[in-house]
């Protein structure tokens, strides 16, 4: 296998054309991950390196078990790289919290609260005074068709509305840099192409730098600048391309044909990895 | 309204029933009123005896009452204690479990001998037997935070002081009253307990009076009474929970 990504510096196969010059908001060089316990060892992450530029959506694809979420935990300072280091503007950020916006799998909104206090928590815990944070919540709220459901318990809510809490809780966080750790996979297809499209909106209008983990070849492509094929495990970035299709994006280019060549051939390259591992 | 009431006859009918044999028996066999009275014997004396046993119900519920708060309290303590410190946790919760095969009641004779016939041993009787199930309760609910959270929580760069408050401590808020229930009925059973040993009033008291005057009616009339203070504590404890909580608790 060989190493195709664009190394930290400049050249490589695919520079970031115009934003090459800037540093970028999130960069992750050469991390490695092994878990070991008494029996066995696991070798998770390879020498894995990508860089996110600032107002750049990101999107990760790689097959399940290819240590996509032990990627967020060394980015989010939970979990210590064996090597490697994790760069926010240029800065060397390895093992610190709370620089991220960070969305998890799970909604994981707080039960005892209600929605409108799950959305503004980041800034609470920020110390950003209520009342601020209340308006800010219900804005963004209303933008988000929440509108309505402020003092309702998240149980009461259907999963698509949850998700969309949970992303307007990390959307809320004073952090440049969101991760989104596979934020629709809970979800059925139908509700899943709504908040596809929905979130496509409102990154275009806040154009926050995102890191996106997805196996959802679609809608990585659809929502992405810019997307990292990552390895069977240990995982290691195979490829990295970037997304021609202008903005702002309508669903229309989901059938546009350079669209479905493109899809086409990262799901090849997908299915290749993931037989070369299975011999 | 309908289902309710379809959940409330079977027991009432089960206990009317049971009550209602009971009455019988004793008129069929005719057993002595010293060694089991009618039920309606017992509802008669709890009429006529009531304004003697006032007092000594107000004496019980004010025993348990400050019992129960006091070991409510050292069990909270405890539990957060161990929580905070991980070292204590797995210094002391062994010791913790260990303690519980000490039989309460048994220490009670040695508690009057050295702090006499006052509140005081009867006090720390209860609280004995108060902070376990609270300690126990609320320890497990804060070791079962949920992972999620917690990773959202440190990610956020949340301090450890905001994850206690804002997170671990109510996520464990159903399991803390789980266990503060089970001590509310505990409190009244210590209560009674340290009152059977030594005591000049209470519920406790009057029973043994009563029951050394084979007066067995009295003995059922004081049951009564503790039955119904036991409810009243856990009545007190639900009210308390429904204000505290008050999202969906089966999540």
């Amino acid at each position: 296998m060989t190493q195709q990504v664009a190394p930290p510096v400049q050249g490589g196969l695919n520079p970031p054309s115009v934003e090459a010059s800037r540093t970028p908001a999130l960069e992750v060089r050469n991390l490695r991950k092994t878990f070991r316990d008494r029996r066995s060892e696991v070798h998770v992450l390879d020498d894995l390196a990508l860089q996110v530029q600032p107002g750049e959506f990101v999107s990760i694809i790689g097959p399940s078990g290819s240590g996509k979420s032990t990627l967020f935990h060394i980015i989010g300072g939970l979990t210590a790289p064996d090597s490697g280091s994790v760069f926010m503007d240029g800065r060397d950020v390895t093992g610190k919290k709370g620089l991220i916006a960070y969305m998890p799998q799970q909604p994981a909104l707080f039960p005892w609260r209600t929605v409108e206090d799950n959305v503004l928590l980041p800034e609470e815990l920020r110390g950003t005074q209520k009342a601020v944070a209340r308006a800010n919540a219900r804005r963004w709220m209303e933008r988000a068709g929440l509108a309505g459901f402020e003092k309702a318990y998240p149980h009461t809510l259907s999963g698509g509305m949850q998700q969309r809490a949970a992303f307007l809780r990390a959307l809320m966080s004073p952090q440049e840099v969101m991760c989104l750790d596979e934020p629709f996979s809970a979800l059925d297809a139908l509700t899943r192409s709504d908040m596809q499209r929905w979130l496509l909106d409102i990154w275009e209008e806040t154009r926050r730098s995102v890191l996106m983990i997805t196996h959802h070849i679609e809608e990585a492509l659809l929502l992405s600048d810019s997307i990292y094929i990552l390895s069977a495990r240990p995982g290691a970035i195979l490829k990295r391309i970037e997304v021609p299709f202008p903005r702002p994006r309508r669903e229309e280019i989901l059938l546009d044909p350079s669209f479905i060549t493109l899809k086409t051939e990262i799901s090849a390259m997908m299915r290749e990895e993931q037989q070369e591992r299975g011999q | 309204m309908r289902s309710w009431w379809s959940s409330v006859w079977p027991p009432v009918v089960a206990v009317l029933f049971f009550l209602l044999v009971w009455q019988a028996a004793v008129s069929i066999f005719d057993i002595e009123k010293f060694i089991l009275p009618a039920p309606t014997a017992i509802g008669s004396e709890a009429v006529t005896g009531a304004a003697g046993l006032f007092q000594h119900t107000l004496a019980t519920l004010q025993l348990t009452l400050i019992g129960f708060i006091i070991g409510t309290t050292i069990g909270l303590v405890i539990s957060l204690a161990l929580h905070m410190v991980p070292f204590l946790k797995t210094a002391l919760y062994p010791l913790l479990i260990l303690s519980q095969n000490v039989p309460t009641i048994a220490l009670a004779p040695l508690l009057m001998i050295w702090f006499g016939f006052g509140m005081l041993p009867k006090v720390i009787v209860i609280t004995l037997v108060c902070f376990f199930p609270v300690a126990i309760a609320a320890l497990d609910g804060l070791a079962r935070t949920d992972r999620t959270m917690m990773n959202y929580m440190q990610m956020a760069g949340a301090t450890s002081w905001q994850i206690f408050t804002k997170l671990e401590l109510p996520h464990a808020l159903p399991s803390i009253f789980s266990g503060i229930r089970i001590a509310a009925t505990y409190s009244v059973m210590g209560a009674v307990i340290g009152e059977w040993i030594g005591s000049d009033r209470g519920i406790g008291y009057y029973m043994m009076l009563q029951k050394s005057g084979y007066r067995t009616d009295r003995v059922f009339v004081a049951i009564l009474v503790i039955v119904l203070l036991s409810l009243l504590m856990v009545l007190l404890i639900t009210l308390l929970e429904k204000r505290l909580i008050r999202w969906n608790r089966k999540s």
